[in-house]
């Protein structure tokens, strides 16, 4: 009997992640049903004109994903927490950051991964060239692991708080702020016949930063949270 | 009861005579040095001193609110305490890469989830504990307390004692003599539920494991010889 390996215990957090969010479909729909409906309703709204639809497309399409994803992150923690399963988590001798790292990564796979794969299909109502379709997604694939990770700290910082779910959205939402005009600024870039590869250099350097850097923090923010 | 003489109680009280006694060393399990510890503004005790050696088992008691519960978790390591410090074989316990093998922590709440069954909620926790989660050991664990016709009902669908049944399995493939820090066991069981748990217990300490559990309730057998640690005769001033 020893402490488990790494690997294991990401994996295990993850899997278990995956398995709660089978049992718990309505739950783990509700960012996804929201961007839809929130996205599709844009069109409906704004008019048929296909140009102002180019033009505000990568605007709705992130804003969307980033209130999406903050839907869900409020309760990364509080399930766990309310339970006793965190208290256990931090006593596997396991890295608290490794945690953080398997909860972030569960939830991006949950609410991130199928926004990377819907986006593009939504962009057809917004009359998106193929180009910016594809860098829709590239950004969406680079970016919206940011805002799970973001939204994991959030979450650590505010757990067992009153009123968390908004405090989380007040945290984040100025974090995210970045991700969403360099996310934003790529397919508008793209549909004006530029060059994306700046803003998606500046997106990567922004989520090589976040990986590096916020699952540490959520990890002392989990610590303090449970002292 | 003051401090001192607890102090005096928990240190120099020769072992039960129904335990081995080659498990004795002269080096405690576990230390605890004038521990305080404040929630919020409120100093809840202080200058307790604990020290578990092989073959020990402590009753922890106090009336509701006084913190056994908060000292069982500095004494986990999940919490820094105001004042003192909690060492496990001579090192402080947040800094011991040994913890998670030499501890073994149960809390109030059962940390098993409602939307996984029995067999998968006592897996997951086997599993990232680094004990062996397989379907034999799972079973075997789960047999014990005469779960295992439920393994695949819901936790959800568990009567309370139930899913502490389930929580308490855990303990049923731990084989070391190492430091369990039991929070309310007892809560909820049944008489026979009691009865394993107390078989449990008297096999650890029989390995040269130690104990430390609160409860507010005597359903600890006779034959465990629990010292008792009253927190009200720690509160502070």
């Amino acid at each position: 009997m020893s402490s488990p390996a790494s690997p294991s215990l990401f994996a295990a957090l993850f899997v278990r992640d995956l398995r709660l969010a089978l049992r718990r479909r309505t739950e783990a729909l509700l960012p996804i049903g929201f961007f839809v409906v929130a996205v599709a309703l844009f069109p409906l709204g704004v008019g048929p004109e296909p140009q102002t639809l180019r033009q505000i497309a990568p605007g709705v399409i992130w804003v969307c994903a980033l209130l999406a994803a903050m839907l869900s992150v409020s309760q990364l923690y509080a399930s766990d927490f309310a339970d006793g399963t965190l208290e256990q988590l931090l006593l596997t001798g396991g890295s608290t950051t490794l945690i953080a790292a398997a909860r972030a990564a569960a939830h991006w796979a949950l609410t991130g991964l199928p926004l990377v794969v819907a986006a593009p299909l939504f962009g057809l109502l917004f009359d998106l060239s193929g180009a910016a379709l594809r860098v829709l997604a590239l950004t969406l694939l680079l970016g919206t692991p940011v805002l799970s990770l973001l939204g994991s700290l959030g979450a650590a910082l505010t757990l067992g708080l009153r009123s968390a779910g908004v405090l989380v959205i007040l945290i984040v939402l100025p974090l995210a702020i970045p991700a969403l005009i360099f996310g934003s600024g790529a397919v508008a870039a793209v549909d004006a016949g530029l060059s994306a590869s700046a803003h998606l250099s500046l997106l990567g350097a922004l989520l090589i930063v976040t990986a590096l850097g916020v699952p540490p923090a959520t990890a002392a923010a989990l610590r303090i949270s449970t002292e | 009861m003051t401090n001192h003489s607890i102090r005096t109680v928990l240190s120099a009280v020769p072992i039960s005579p129904s335990i081995d006694s080659t498990f004795h060393v002269s080096e405690p399990h576990l230390a605890a040095r004038g521990l305080a510890c404040r929630r919020g503004t409120r100093l809840l005790f202080e200058n307790v001193d604990l020290a578990l050696r092989p073959g020990e088992l402590v009753w922890l008691r106090g009336r509701n609110g006084r913190g056994k519960t908060s000292l069982l978790r500095l004494v986990a390591g999940i919490a820094t305490p105001e004042a003192g410090e909690v060492l496990l074989d001579g090192t402080p316990i947040a800094a011991n890469g040994e913890r998670s093998r030499r501890v073994v922590y149960l809390g109030h709440q059962h940390a098993l989830k409602d939307d996984l069954t029995s067999a998968e909620a006592l897996e997951f926790l086997l599993r990232i504990h680094g004990r062996r989660s397989d379907r034999a050991s799972v079973d075997t664990a789960l047999e014990h307390w005469d779960m295992l016709g439920q393994r695949n009902t819901w936790v959800r669908r568990l009567s309370q004692g139930q899913r502490r049944r389930v929580a308490l399995a855990r303990l049923v493939g731990e084989h070391e003599a190492s430091l369990w820090l039991l929070d309310e066991p007892f809560d909820a069981l049944d008489a026979d539920g009691v009865q394993r748990l107390n078989t449990l217990l008297l096999q650890h300490l029989q390995r040269g494991g130690a104990v430390l559990l609160t409860g507010h309730q005597a359903t600890l057998a006779p034959t465990l010889r629990a010292r008792e640690l009253d927190l009200d005769d720690c509160a502070a001033a």
